[in-house]
């Protein structure tokens, strides 16, 4: 293996922007362009045309959110952490990505799954219950969402490494949080990324809690970004509200590991505006007034006043989305009301690609016992 | 870096100065491991061997030697120093086309990787409805009797059988080093590959063109694969003896020295520790009416409880004795001085022997 002469040249290439990244403030407004000099690449606003899409994106997501959080207070659903507050994040993720590409998110980051095309029963089995995650991840080059923390980003680079190997220009964009960022398959796999020199992009969602703890108990870093330097890449780190500037720094950060650059670690600063899950209560670990602060720094309103104040968002556009983002929810409705049918027998049908003999026993021991209670079942009536 | 289509591919491995390699031939356990290797990266491009020290090295056994020359360093290369890192990127390997065969350096040492193989490696194929298959060998040295210093010497074959989806195999011949290599990849699970470093270094004589024989030139099986298949090491009529990997060689010692002292031994070599051959061994113990399991594992909880609770559920009529177990103790693989009274050794397995119930004459 030979050092990458980039490697020699310079290191500060791998440190961080001093400030995260911002490219529309808060209040919709264009950041000043005098900001955009402290950035250490030229980033551009994105045209609006994608803003718009984003735009759209951000709205259905925002739903889905609010339609997921609804059908789990009726029961449809187990269990569902959501992701509203975040959902720049994953819209830019799946922007920045080609069909081709590979995505490996976590349990947040239904927004990105349904984003990259999984249909959305698919994408609510494992947290309806059914199964553990049962779509096929090559029909969207979407890995299933990972819950052990940290794990998904080694089979990234290991999807990115294999493409690589047979000279294919595909880009993985990993997913994971700011607790995350503590285990220990986070340091592997972002060294492998970088040893091997593989096309990954590594997005750390921090949105500043892992369940009840703080980042300043997972990290005293100067920020999660800087990690990037001890592993040889560059990091930056981005207003993860500001979907113009997560569209800017992930398509960067993209683009750079599609042309042989290797691989980027993007920190996106945002928030969980929600509980871990529904089973969680936030108010043992942090205040409203607290929550309440990262309320005017919402990426869909942002998004929603920039569009409006360039005129870009007619009238016709609002109701053309709004009724997108209706649909997905009453897919969502529909999909998770409807009552769906387990097969006992599935559960010793896949864990080798042919059973055991061991299995095989297992499986007609269950048929029988299900054999004997549909029959007294029968009998009693 | 060049890819994989850009390197060259032998279409036979390479020969070692002075070495034939076809035909019928006198080598090393290692050495038969290193040919399944290199005669399944010759039939498919899509095997890669990685792992600590097996690119230039070769690896601390020299299992791996010779395939970084054969093959490029991107088939055969070594990693950083990190096993969740190995079996995690070959993971994404796997689900990416590749099948990928790892070596983990020591038994023990094969840990940090746990949280890998029990939650992704194992599951990920029944997670998806059998839609992605993880075709990956994780190759681990395992086991003790070679005066190892702490951690070099674990026999770990109960974590990875009592972890469903995992396939776990262990050759204790040379013959089988190869051909329980070239069948764990070929397929299409995930499999766990214990190779007892005692036996690298032995030697045996065996027909390289009939072992070849066995396997299509993409790599896959033409005769029927191991796995799920355990052999009949010695054949006998009083009582069998049931063990696998290093523990083979000493139960085949003890079945000698009992045949010297009148009595007739079966060995059978379980070797597919899951699947388990439950056929195999149920009809062995059947003609025998008396068995005894031998592992250098601890015996609590072990694979040689599971294949007592087996033999007892299957075989109860036909026992003659109750099954006994001659396994480690209960304790941490001790230090080199010290092995000898933990292995399972010839004379503590007639013990046993002597204490089937057997009737006085
Ligand atoms: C290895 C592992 N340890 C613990 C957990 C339990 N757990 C689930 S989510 C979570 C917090 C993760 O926080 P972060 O990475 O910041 O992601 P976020 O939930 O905030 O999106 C924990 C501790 C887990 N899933 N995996
Ligand atoms: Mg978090």
């Amino acid at each position: 293996m030979t050092t990458h002469p980039e490697f020699l040249e310079s290191q500060s290439y791998m440190l961080p922007s001093a400030e995260p990244v911002q490219l529309i403030a808060a209040d919709g407004s264009e950041a000043p362009a005098k900001q955009h000099k402290q950035y250490k690449e030229p980033y551009q606003l994105p045209e609006m045309a994608t803003m718009l899409e984003g735009y759209e994106r951000l709205v259905v997501g925002r739903r889905v959110n609010d339609q997921a959080g609804a059908l789990v207070r009726q029961g449809r659903m187990a269990v569902y952490p959501s992701s509203h507050g975040q959902e720049a994040c994953q819209v830019a993720a799946v922007m920045c990505l080609r069909r081709s590409d590979w995505l490996f998110p976590t349990y947040r980051d239904t927004v990105a799954v349904l984003g990259r095309g999984v249909a959305p029963v698919e994408a609510f089995e494992s947290l309806r219950g059914d199964w553990h995650s049962g779509f096929n991840p090559h029909d969207y080059n979407t890995a299933n969402p990972t819950t052990p923390l940290a794990t998904q980003l080694l089979h990234a680079v290991g999807v990115a490494h294999s493409a690589k190997l047979r000279g294919e220009d595909t880009v993985v964009l990993a997913l994971c949080g700011d607790g995350a960022s503590s285990e220990g398959d986070f340091h592997e796999a972002l060294n492998f990324a970088a040893v091997f020199h593989v096309p990954v992009v590594f997005l750390i969602q921090n949105n500043q809690y892992a369940i009840s703890v703080p980042l300043i108990r997972q990290s005293v870093a100067p920020s999660l970004a800087h990690k990037a330097v001890g592993y040889g890449m560059p990091g930056e780190r981005v207003d993860g509200n500001d979907l113009a500037a997560l569209l800017a720094v992930l398509g960067h950060a993209v683009d750079r590991a599609r042309n042989g650059g290797g691989p980027a670690l993007v920190e996106a600063h945002t928030y969980r505006m929600q509980a871990h899950t529904n089973a969680d209560d936030s108010t043992r670990y942090r205040s409203d007034a607290e929550v309440a602060q990262w309320v005017p720094k919402d990426p869909l309103l942002r998004v929603e006043k920039y569009l409006h104040d360039a005129g870009a968002l007619a009238a016709a556009d609002r109701e053309r989305i709004a009724v997108a983002a209706e649909a997905m929810a009453k897919t969502l409705r529909d999909g998770l009301n409807a009552e769906t049918s387990v097969d006992p027998l599935d559960l010793f049908r896949y864990v080798y690609s042919e059973p055991t003999p061991q299995l095989r026993e297992q499986s007609t021991l269950l048929a029988a016992e299900l054999a004997a209670s549909s029959a007294t079942m029968g009998a009693s009536r | 870096m060049t890819t994989i289509a850009q390197t060259p591919q032998p279409a036979t491995p390479a020969a070692q100065p002075g070495e034939r390699l076809s035909g019928v031939q006198t080598i090393t356990f290692a050495k038969a491991l290193t040919l399944a290797m290199a005669d399944a990266m010759a039939a498919d491009p899509a095997v890669v061997v990685f792992g600590e020290d097996v690119g230039t090295l070769g690896g601390v056994f020299r299992v791996t030697d010779g395939l970084t020359q054969q093959f490029g360093e991107e088939r055969c290369f070594d990693t950083p120093l990190a096993e969740s890192g190995i079996i995690g990127m070959a993971t994404g390997m796997a689900i990416n086309g590749m099948r990928p065969v790892v070596e983990m350096q020591f038994d023990a040492f094969a840990y940090p990787a746990f949280e890998q193989i029990t939650s992704h490696v194992a599951k990920l194929g029944n997670r998806t409805r059998g839609q992605v298959r993880l075709p990956l060998v994780i190759r681990i040295p395992y086991a003790g009797g070679i005066g190892g210093v702490e951690h070099h010497c674990d026999s770990s074959e109960a974590y990875y059988v009592h972890t469903p989806g995992l396939t776990v195999l262990t050759p204790s011949t040379v013959a089988d080093a190869y051909v329980m290599l070239r069948d764990a990849i070929a397929s299409a699970d995930p499999v766990v590959f214990l190779e007892p470093k005692k036996l690298y270094f032995s030697k045996d004589t065996v027909d390289l063109d009939a072992l070849r024989a066995g396997y299509s030139e993409g790599g896959g099986a033409a005769a029927p694969s191991t796995i799920g298949h355990a052999a009949i090491a010695r054949h006998g009529t009083d009582a069998t003896l049931i063990a696998y990997g290093p523990s083979v060689a000493v139960a085949l010692a003890a079945a000698e020295t009992a045949a010297q002292e009148g009595r007739s031994l079966q060995v059978i070599d379980v070797r597919s520790l899951v699947p388990f051959d439950d056929e195999t061994i149920t009809a062995a113990v059947k003609s025998t009416g008396r068995a005894i399991v031998i592992a250098e594992a601890p015996g609590f909880a072990s694979m040689a409880s599971e294949i007592v609770a087996r033999i007892q559920e299957r075989c109860f009529h036909a026992l003659a004795a109750p099954v006994l177990r001659v396994t480690g103790f209960d304790i941490p693989y001790p230090a080199p001085k010290l092995e000898k009274y933990y292995l399972p050794g010839v004379d503590r397995i007639l013990d046993a022997v002597d204490n089937l119930q057997w009737e006085t004459p």
